[in-house]
């Protein structure tokens, strides 16, 4: 069924992808949460751009991810942009939407009691507000990461240099060699739920106070999730 | 800015209003009088430094409001508020909040932080060494009662709504500011925490002398904690400015009469506490004496007990003089069970409530460490407010004896 043989010639090419599948999803993820963070911010200083920012950020979510390929391959051609900004565009609906509701989780008591002991705006952002939005915020990079985790094995839409382990899914596919699929599949499934655990225990490591303190770890209610359906071939 | 320990500050509203947005135009009533929650009305309040100032009345009523804009969370639309002479409004806002204590219901404590990091928010603010941030946190920490070896490192989920309440009002003390602002700062513990929590204050504050604004809508906790009470109606107006006794004994108005209550006069019996009370000498045996000369001096007494004691003087129980033995001596075993013990914090009211719930007529009064200092009996409690105030607290009452 399985060939093992084909898996073991190239175990080298296997290693190279998964590198590179991360590699593709940390941009995103990255590029992602620093545009997602600025305009979270923006909506904390200016409330009426959060309606616009986040409907635009869930438009952007519902493109079909082969659309966009093709249509910036006229723009930038085959390469990392064409990847990148597609992945980038998607991980903004579930980001700003929780590091939004990150900075919103801050108790009215906590800013009350913060303005009153003489914090003004921007050190109460910094040391109250800020390190209190981290539980909800490492909970849209725990989706984030795992759907664009997913997602990067679409690119490989854009050819061999692309895609991650999905280059062994597409080129399996073609050559009904289901072997080589199952090398591109399983390996991403894995890596999405490594890294899914590795972000729980950096949260655990930045909320030790949420670890004593059951209610203020996010409820499921708390944490946002993007639309439902998400962006397909 | 000058560094002299400053340790109260008067606190004046003068002509004091706060209008919240202009009321919506309707069609079919004239001018819109009714007023929003929370409102303010040319509120006028004199409040002497060193002093707790109780402002009391129903929700809504602007007492909150009031509290907030002596550190601008909330602007006065008009009059102006003079913290030691100078008004608040012309000092930069954040050096002012930094000089006044705040502390809040929910805590409002930093859930991040640890205790002690709360604690030292204040003098960190303010941009005091790190080292003796620490060292005053602990000294605060230790002033409210809570072990800072035990509980500097812990986060305020690890604490009960008592503990936190306790290091919330820490925290507004680090910086000794001159004045505190305290909004229903016991409001969210169980009757009983809560009780100790004022005491504790009390003693706190006999000590500490700030000026305080104290928010409530409790008018047992208004009557026990102010020195002065403020009793705010609907609308944001003040219905009574006074004392607690003066308001128990001349309620200005319908509405005060109403809202401090149809038992103002029992109210009354929580104004005085058994320190003022002439006690009465009990008859003491002590643990181990001889039995014999001891029930002739109880004996001797019209009062059937003799209280029997320990070596550190600290009352053990009771032993009827005819249970006690002609020969041998008196030990632990003889005794039955006690009266209260009452000490001279407590109120006329709490020690009356005691001594019918135990179903006896005299109370024992001890000393911080325990010892006995006296008795109190029904009786004396009677002679002391009938010697005491205008108005008989049981008069009208038929109290039957």
């Amino acid at each position: 069924m399985i060939d093992w043989g084909w898996i073991g010639d190239h175990l080298g090419a296997i290693l190279s992808r998964t590198i590179q599948h991360l590699e593709l999803a940390a941009i995103a993820v990255l590029f992602g949460f620093a545009i997602s963070f600025a305009l979270a911010v923006l909506v904390q200083s200016r409330r009426s751009t959060y309606p616009l920012i986040s409907g635009f950020a869930g438009l952007l979510y519902t493109i079909p991810s082969l659309a966009v390929f093709a249509a910036l391959v006229s723009v930038t051609g085959l390469t990392i942009y064409t990847a990148e900004i597609p992945l980038i565009m998607y991980t903004l609906v579930i980001l700003v939407r929780n590091i939004v509701a990150g900075f919103d989780a801050t108790p009215g008591d906590v800013l009350d009691a913060a303005d009153g002991m003489g914090y003004n705006r921007r050190e109460r952002f910094q040391r109250i507000v800020l390190p209190l939005s981290v539980p909800l915020m490492v909970a849209g990079l725990r989706l984030a990461s795992v759907s664009t985790i997913g997602l990067v094995t679409i690119t490989a839409t854009l050819g061999d240099s692309f895609g991650g382990l999905g280059f062994f899914i597409f080129e399996g596919y073609h050559r009904f060699f289901p072997t080589e699929i199952l090398t591109g599949a399983v390996p991403s499934i894995l890596l999405a739920i490594a890294i899914d655990l590795i972000l729980v225990r950096v949260q655990r490591r930045l909320t030790p106070w949420a670890s004593s303190q059951p209610p203020s770890r996010p409820t499921f209610e708390q944490i946002v999730v993007g639309p439902a359906g998400g962006p397909t071939g | 800015m000058t560094k002299e320990r400053a340790t109260a500050a008067t606190v004046e509203f003068e002509h004091v209003s706060k209008v919240y947005g202009p009321a919506p135009a309707r069609p079919h009533s004239g001018a819109g009088q009714t007023p929003t929650p929370g409102a303010v009305n040319d509120l006028s309040l004199s409040i002497p430094a060193g002093k707790i100032c109780v402002l009391v009345g129903p929700s809504g009523c602007g007492k909150t409001t009031s509290l907030k804009m002596v550190n601008r969370l909330i602007e006065p639309t008009s009059g102006r508020i003079l913290l030691g002479g100078v008004d608040a409004a012309s000092r930069d806002v954040t050096e002012l909040r930094r000089g006044i204590g705040y502390v809040i219901q929910q805590t409002g404590l930093f859930p991040h932080q640890t205790i002690i990091e709360n604690v030292g928010t204040v003098p960190r603010l303010l941009g005091w060494p790190a080292a003796r941030v620490k060292e005053r946190s602990e000294e605060l920490l230790g002033l409210v009662g809570l072990d800072p070896a035990r509980y500097a490192g812990r986060f305020p989920g690890q604490l009960s709504g008592g503990e936190r309440q306790r290091v919330g009002v820490a925290r507004a003390l680090a910086a000794d500011p001159p004045i505190m602002l305290m909004d229903e700062p016991f409001g969210a513990v169980d009757p009983i925490v809560r009780e100790r929590l004022q005491h504790e204050f009390l003693r706190l504050q006999e000590e500490l002398a700030k000026t305080i604004l104290f928010v409530t809508h409790d008018i047992d906790e208004a009557i026990r904690m102010g020195d002065l009470v403020a009793v705010f109606e609907q609308g944001g107006r003040v219905a009574q400015y006074g004392t607690p006794t003066e308001l128990l004994a001349n309620p200005a108005s319908d509405f005060v009469a109403r809202f401090v209550g149809a038992d103002r006069g029992l109210k009354r019996l929580s104004l005085s506490r058994i320190s003022e009370v002439e006690l009465r000498p009990a008859v003491v045996g002590r643990i181990g004496e001889p039995a014999g000369p001891a029930g002739k001096r109880a004996a001797a007494d019209p009062f059937p007990y003799l209280l029997l004691v320990d070596a550190a003087d600290r009352p053990v129980g009771w032993v009827r003089d005819l249970d006690i033995p002609g020969d041998g001596v008196l030990t632990e075993a003889m005794a039955i069970p006690m009266s209260p013990l009452l000490s001279g914090q407590t109120t006329l009211k709490d020690a009356l409530s005691m001594m019918l719930d135990a179903d006896v007529h005299t109370g024992i009064v001890v000393d911080r460490d325990g010892r006995l200092k006296g008795l109190v009996t029904t009786d004396l409690i009677g002679a002391f407010l009938q010697s005491h105030g205008s108005v008989s607290p049981l008069a009208g009452s038929q109290a039957g004896s």
